[in-house]
């Protein structure tokens, strides 16, 4: 009796035990399958790359996201700055970076005085809810930025085709 | 490679001086290279990776291109009309693929 008892909790054990392992095995190629992305720290480094250790101010750039997308796949994205566009005083260039997608570069441009409007507007893939940041560089060596925070209900870049 | 499609949107005259709204579409799949197949083989990456769009030759708009722009790139920009003449876009990328378009624009 005592023994038929132990064999049924042992192999209760057993069964329990298995199903923990199976579980923690299956959260672990959860994991595991999931790729690395890009992380702040990638998307610090990349702004470092791009300022050259300056200080890139909040102002005279706005970017226009939605703060709630459905799709991630295509999401309007529309970058303008402020700038009298002179030849003497104007945008070099323009980047938009994120935060979580593989990688954190999204699109770099450069412009001219001749511009006429110192805006562009382009779809992005967004891989997360995350924060969508954008600089810009004037003739006269300054960085501005402007950041939006983005949530998203469905992921783009990661997921495979059906 | 099989000639992309492209939608280029120029207005056909303008006024000297003024600012002029610039929209060019590709058709292209813009394949991230971070998707895997149903084999679990990883996809790779076939991407445009620039974009010049030049005013009778003179660069006015130039794009450095990451794989998180989506499929199908389609940029707005803006330019001012300065002479008639014609304006041209060039896309370049992966495997070798580069496109052209044209467009030509009179300006009063």
């Amino acid at each position: 009796m005592r023994d038929k008892l132990n064999v049924a909790t042992a192999s209760r054990r057993t069964v329990l035990a298995g199903i923990g392992a199976s579980l923690g095995a299956g959260l672990g190629s959860l994991i595991v399958v999931r790729p690395a992305g890009a992380t702040p720290q990638a998307m610090a480094a990349a702004i470092r790359q791009i300022t050259g250790g300056a200080e890139a101010k909040p102002g005279r750039i706005k970017l226009d996201v939605p703060p709630l997308v459905e799709n991630g796949n295509s999401v309007t994205t529309t970058v303008r700055v402020e700038s009298p566009l002179t030849p003497t005083d104007f945008v070099k260039a323009i980047h938009v970076l994120t935060e979580k997608n593989p990688q954190p570069n999204v699109i770099s441009v450069k412009m001219s005085p001749r511009a006429g409007k110192a805006e562009f507007q382009t779809r992005i893939r967004l891989a997360d809810s995350q924060q969508v940041v954008a600089i810009c560089e004037m003739s006269d060596g300054s960085f501005w930025s402007d950041k939006v925070d983005v949530i998203l209900t469905l992921s783009a870049c990661l997921e495979d085709p059906v | 490679m099989a000639a992309a499609r492209t939608l280029i949107n120029v207005p056909p005259k303008a006024k000297r001086g003024d600012v002029i709204t610039i929209r060019a579409l590709i058709s292209h799949v813009m394949e991230n290279g971070f998707r895997h197949n149903n084999m679990g083989e990883p996809i790779p990456r076939d991407i445009i990776t620039s974009f010049v769009c030049s005013y009778n030759d003179e660069p006015i708009f130039e794009a450095t291109l990451y794989p998180a722009i989506s499929a199908n790139p389609f940029l707005t920009f803006y330019t001012v009309a300065t002479d008639s003449g014609t304006i041209t876009f060039k896309w370049s990328g992966d495997n070798g693929f580069a496109q052209e378009a044209t467009a030509k624009i009179t300006v009063e």
